[in-house]
């Protein structure tokens, strides 16, 4: 079975819709029924044997790079050109095909945020390569 | 099976196999391989004699290691001479194995896992769980650290203030990991405190109990945190509140103060109240003060200034964190107090902006969250004048 994964970013996108209200204007209930719709998901992919993780990453990171011999790591700290670029989270999905990784990742976009309606996010579903032989 | 025995024999195996004259990794893998024949076998059929039963099989498989091992030094052509034999001795060895797990030449990661292995008697697929990460990359950690070791005496003398940061390390994973940690940190620290007279050993026993007995609390039934002054108190464990208690009653009476033991006494001061509201916040301040006179730890002095609001007021607890930027820099910890004194304050928009700055910070997903819904809550309420 092929493995997906589901790059969440919260904001941005290729269109982004104006449901996506940062999470600081939401009440604290919408955060709950969020996160427990985040949880939900996580245990249904469980349950359905296609879960492999989920990770959330801390807002703030670096650009990194080789310095050369004897030079420290260049290390430049956010923020990134982009907003849109920062990757917040994961999930990585072990399914049967890419309509059933679409299919996940748009619940995932389904997920519930200002007044309860989905927050529309963008997700970028990548395919992870295999050791083997690619299948036909 | 039961479990409990079999991780209490496990560092008396190993002790007896290093006794006999066999060096401490290879002994301790066997060991390891034995515990996992112990897991697959004892369910069906538990052995009249586990011991003696673990000592078989873990020599059976130290033959089997040493052969390879032979075969591979006759390859380098040096020559191997047979372990002399040694006497079975009756002494159990947890202790001094704890301290050669615990040695200062290991880094905090590597001690924890040999540590969790040798002494605490967990698979390494366990302690991996434990950690989340691969098998084979703590399986690797661990014969690291043993080749670190490779040369220490058995009984170099040790640094119970390192294995005490061990054990407490060991303590406070327990909240994240599959794997009970913090019990398994409780039971290796009443082993030592039974044979050491240290107030420090009490100290920090004490401290783990007054902590985990409110383990139940910490959490409601979705797993988000819940604040200490938010706990149902009535889910607290009264008997291990008890224990701790009474075990650092007698490790103060030593008068030999250390900063395990005040720490406890922090914690028992919570434990014993009611309510919240009636915390005695005047002595927890004044353990605080006796807290950085001795560590000196900027921390300590961020939670000081929490004990400082509630005594003498927010804008005092404000006052009290100036001068911390500098030591504690971007730690999310620093903005949540901030915050939490602000809000006190009742300057709700300084406050909220706090709160999102120490959720952006925080690398817990269960702080990053509590700290999201206090900002969220503080956005519907108008300040306070």
């Amino acid at each position: 079975m092929p493995k997906y994964l589901l790059l969440k970013h919260y904001r941005g996108g290729p269109d982004p819709l104006d449901t996506d209200v940062p999470f600081d204007q939401w009440t604290p209930e919408e955060f709950d029924a969020h996160m427990a719709f985040q949880h939900d998901i996580a245990r249904v992919l469980q349950e359905n044997g296609e879960f492999v993780d989920a990770q959330a990453l801390t807002q703030d990171g670096a650009w990194v790079r080789y310095g050369g011999p004897d030079a420290a790591p260049v290390v430049t700290d956010g923020p990134f050109a982009e907003a849109k670029e920062v990757v917040a989270g994961w999930f990585m999905i072990d399914v049967e095909s890419q309509e059933r990784a679409y299919e996940v990742a748009a619940w995932v976009s389904s997920a519930p945020g200002k007044d309860g309606k989905p927050i529309h996010e963008w997700l970028q579903v990548r395919q992870v390569m295999e050791d083997g032989p690619a299948e036909p | 099976m039961n479990d409990a025995l079999l991780r209490g024999l496990v560092p008396q195996v190993l002790g007896v196999l290093v006794r006999r004259g066999n060096d401490f990794a290879t002994a301790e893998d066997a060991v390891q391989e034995a515990l996992l024949e112990a897991h697959r076998t004892w369910d069906e059929r538990m052995p009249d004699d586990p011991k003696g039963w673990l000592i078989t099989v873990a020599t059976r498989r130290l033959i089997d290691l040493r052969r390879s091992e032979a075969a591979r030094r006759r390859r380098e052509e040096a020559v191997l001479s047979e372990p002399p034999p040694g006497p079975v001795e009756q002494a159990d060895d947890t202790l001094l194995l704890l301290f050669l797990c615990c040695h200062p030449a290991l880094s905090p990661a590597s001690a924890i896992a040999l540590t969790l292995r040798a002494v605490g008697g967990l698979t390494t697929r366990e302690i991996a769980e434990a950690f989340l990460v691969p098998e084979a990359t703590m399986a690797q950690r661990i014969s690291r650290a043993k080749r670190t070791l490779s040369g220490e005496a058995f009984s170099t003398p040790a640094d119970i203030a390192v294995v005490l940061r061990v054990l407490y390390l060991v303590f406070n994973e327990g909240y994240a990991g599959r794997v009970d940690l913090a019990a398994e940190a409780i039971r290796l620290t009443r082993l030592l405190a039974r044979e050491s007279a240290e107030p420090e050993v009490a100290g920090l026993l004490a401290l783990m109990l007054l902590h985990h007995a409110r383990r139940d609390a910490r959490r409601d039934r979705d797993g988000a945190l819940v604040t200490l002054d938010e706990q149902d108190r009535s889910r607290w464990h009264t008997d291990e509140i008890a224990e701790g208690v009474r075990i650092l009653t007698a490790a103060l009476a030593q008068e030999r103060p250390g900063e395990y033991q005040v720490q406890a006494a922090i914690a028992a001061l919570h434990d014993d109240a009611p309510t919240a509201a009636e915390t005695d916040w005047v002595q927890i301040l004044a353990w605080y003060d006796d807290l950085l006179a001795l560590t000196g730890n900027p921390l300590v002095a961020l939670n000081r200034a929490v004990a400082v609001g509630e005594v003498d007021g927010p804008p005092a607890g404000l006052r009290a964190l100036d001068g911390l930027d500098a030591a504690l820099g971007e730690h999310h910890r620093l903005d949540a107090v901030r915050a939490h004194l602000l809000e006190r304050a009742g300057r709700h928009d300084e406050a909220r902006a706090s709160y999102l700055r120490a959720a952006r910070r925080t690398t817990s997903t269960a702080e990053r969250d509590h700290l999201t819904k206090k900002a969220a809550l503080l956005r519907s309420r108008p300040e306070v004048r």
